[in-house]
């Protein structure tokens, strides 16, 4: 699917690039991020913030599943939600506290990893595609491949990619979305580990009626938009909220675009400028030349 | 060695050098790498005492990774190494570009004399500049990983300025690689050389366009991390254009060192056309100047980014846009019309500063302005920057002293007269070393 979309966009692109860098605004935005008939779908997870208890089993399991060095504080303490956490290079899920202005006695918990965009920035950013979107749905990290230059962190939207910066062999490190287990059929480690059933695996298409139907069934109990429907495009792990988004630590000024959709006007443009370039400097240059002409020591253009 | 011979100070060299074996190459080649002069000049010891501690850092850099040296961080993984080093020094490698294309495509011959100096710069500064980005590589030997092809990230514009890097910075040593053989007096090299002149030419402004907006359009993907009034789809024209005049003012501003430093070196008739070629620079630069402005209006009013002005930031914008581009355009077109070379070179350093303020805006300061916690360089970021900065003042001064640079005429004709006496030369010398 993402392979499809991607093709889609050169050939897009390049029937686009006749606009040049500022018009190709390709009219595949529009279309919802949904596989056609056939096609393998994407897996994604719905993570309902009203379910979660903050218990950070998640974040054990995660740990355990990408045998990442055990924490100083261990997973059962609940001094870390004093403050808002960020991932590492050595925790791919962290579990956030913040307060809950419907019910003050009940905090919200808001767990933060990588989205797993439909159309992911960082792989689109990455030049030796050591970031690469798997058909089943998770991005996953090819540390082979990797030279470190930290692009994908820069052009992430979310700031989830992490790096070692006290490594003389430094890595990216982010969640990558378990995809033995999504290959197998199997759900991530962290959905398994939910008592709550806060964090809910399925395929993509599925999870948001799902989300949908729980906002309709409880409209008191939900804020009505699900985050990552639409956010850059789609993600592949999506949430639901009690109160507004932007409460609980998300940013909602990010847009609808897909991210590649950013630079792919100007990728399409760097074909035709590096046909039609040399090919009017030759012109130019031809032009100019007094090559041939008789006498050959006439004055030249000057300004 | 008598010098109405040869037109080009060829000086300094021992009698025929005999390069065309590799013996003689290599002994002609260990006598140039001799230093020359006085050493402990007090420029010498300063740059010296930088690049030894630099060479320090760099050794820390590469055994306890990045986060050593640097003040990098999980929110801002590109600092002064990326921002300035690369993002900034190669807009002003522009030069090059502009100025092959000016006297080999457009044939304006005014500027022959500066243009050899002008692209050794920008060769030493793409290779210098490269050497800054392998330290600031997590895994630098992964560097050849899009080049080689096992993993093409096609869809990247990074991959896309990487490889543009990488061929213009061929094409940039082909450019200089004339002075070099007649450094090493290979005439036949140079014969060849001069036949791939255009094409290499073409090839260079093509790459370089697509090279320096490129850099600009890296930052296309962080439109939430950079300040609005920064960030705009014209990134990557904007960095085109900008690129132009921080060449143009770079050449303005390293003539003046060159003039002072290696008048010696210089040749009659480029100190005689030296006040006509900075005017005309200046010229080149104002009108690209008045172009980009015209950009930066345009994106201001369309993105309805006027109320940001009176912000903090907006405050900092209008100093780096109205203060370090619209006064230098102001400034250049009153040198213009009093014709005044001083007031061209002063604004030139004007220009540049405001370049250097715009990139490192992009980069580093308007990126993620809204973070509590901003990132500033290491003394040790600053100190590598430097060292290498030092490096490649050294290797130019070296080159400048011993190759024929601020002295020759890339121009066909000509080229043939400097060969033609070349080959005069080497008879004479032959001569003179036979009897």
């Amino acid at each position: 699917m993402a392979i499809n979309r991607r093709n889609f966009l050169k050939v897009a692109g390049a029937a686009g690039g006749i606009l040049l860098a500022g018009g190709a605004r390709s009219t595949w935005s529009a279309q919802t991020p949904q596989a056609p008939e056939g096609s393998v779908e994407f897996y994604g997870l719905l993570i309902d913030t009203t379910k979660c208890i903050g218990c950070r089993a998640c974040e054990e399991a995660c740990n355990a599943q990408n045998s990442l060095p055990k924490p100083e504080v261990s997973f059962s303490s609940e001094g870390v939600f004093e403050k808002k956490r960020e991932t590492t290079p050595d925790a791919y899920i962290v579990v956030n506290r913040f307060p809950n202005e419907k019910d003050p006695e009940k905090p919200v918990f808001a767990r933060r990893q990588c989205m797993h965009c439909t159309e992911p920035s960082c792989a689109s950013a990455c030049l030796c595609k050591a970031m690469e979107k798997m058909p089943e749905g998770p991005t996953v990290y090819h540390k082979d491949r990797c030279m470190g230059c930290r692009y994908c962190m820069i052009s992430c939207p979310f700031d989830i990619p992490k790096f070692e910066y006290n490594s003389a062999s430094p890595f990216v490190k982010k969640c990558i979305g378990c995809p033995d287990r999504v290959a197998k059929g199997e759900q991530t480690a962290c959905a398994e580990a939910c008592p709550e059933g806060a964090t809910l695996f399925g395929k993509r298409r599925d999870l948001i009626e799902e989300a949908k139907k729980r906002i309709y069934q409880s409209p008191d109990r939900y804020y009505p938009h699900i985050y990552g429907e639409r956010e850059v495009g789609g993600t592949g792990y999506m949430y639901l909220s009690a109160v507004p988004f932007e409460k609980i630590g998300f940013r909602t000024d990010l847009g609808t675009k897909h991210y590649p959709e950013l630079t792919s006007g100007f990728l399409s443009a760097v074909p035709l400028v590096d046909i039609l370039w040399p090919a009017v400097l030759f012109g130019f240059n031809y032009l100019i030349s007094d090559k041939g002409e008789e006498g050959g020591k006439e004055n030249h253009h000057e300004e | 060695m008598k010098s109405n011979v040869t037109p080009m100070p060829i000086s300094g060299t021992p009698a025929a050098p005999d390069t065309g074996t590799l013996k003689g190459f290599l002994r002609f080649l260990w006598q140039e790498l001799k230093p020359r002069g006085k050493l402990l000049t007090p420029f010498n010891v300063i740059t010296g005492i930088i690049i030894l501690g630099g060479i320090i850092l760099i050794g820390i850099r590469l055994v306890k990774g990045l986060g050593a040296v640097t003040n990098l961080s999980q929110e801002y993984p590109w600092g002064i190494w990326i921002g300035f080093d690369v993002v900034t020094g190669v807009a002003f490698a522009g030069g090059a570009y502009i100025l092959t294309f000016a006297v080999h495509i457009l044939k304006i011959k005014k500027y022959e004399p500066i243009v050899r100096a002008t692209v050794l710069n920008g060769f030493l500064a793409y290779v210098f500049y490269s050497g800054a980005l392998l330290l600031d590589l997590g895994r630098p030997w992964n560097v050849v990983n899009p080049i080689i092809g096992n993993a093409f990230g096609y869809g990247s514009v990074l991959f896309l300025v990487a490889w543009h890097f990488l061929l213009y910075t061929l094409c940039l040593f082909v450019e200089v690689s004339p002075a070099i053989a007649e450094w090493l007096k290979w005439v036949k090299a140079r014969r060849i050389i001069q036949k791939m002149t255009t094409a290499t030419v073409i090839l260079g402004v093509t790459l370089s366009t697509l090279h320096q907006a490129g850099l600009g359009g890296l930052f296309l993907t962080a439109p939430s991390k950079i300040h609005p009034l920064w960030y705009s789809s014209n990134i990557p024209v904007l960095f085109f254009i900008s690129s132009m005049f921080a060449g143009f003012s770079l050449i303005i501003i390293e003539s003046m060192f060159t003039h002072k430093i290696f008048s010696d070196r210089l040749d009659a008739s480029h100190r005689a056309s030296h006040d006509k070629i900075l005017l005309g620079l200046a010229k080149g630069s104002a009108s690209v100047m008045a172009a980009y402005l015209f950009l930066k209006v345009i994106d201001l009013t369309h993105g309805h980014q006027l109320g940001l002005l009176l912000t903090p930031m907006g405050l900092w914008y209008l100093v780096e846009v109205a203060g370090f581009t619209l006064l230098p355009l102001v400034l250049y077109v009153v040198a213009i019309r009093r014709q005044s070379v001083r007031l061209v070179q002063i604004t030139a350093f004007f220009t540049a500063f405001g370049v250097v303020l715009n990139r490192m805006n992009i980069s580093v300061i308007a990126f993620k302005w809204y973070e509590a916690v901003r990132y500033y360089p290491s003394w040790m970021e600053i100190w590598v920057t430097l060292a290498v900065i030092s490096m490649e003042l050294w290797v130019f001064q070296w080159v400048i002293n011993r190759m024929p640079i601020l002295g020759a005429h890339p121009d066909f004709k000509t080229e043939e007269e400097t060969l033609n006496n070349l080959d005069g030369a080497e008879v004479v010398r032959w001569k003179v070393s036979a009897s």
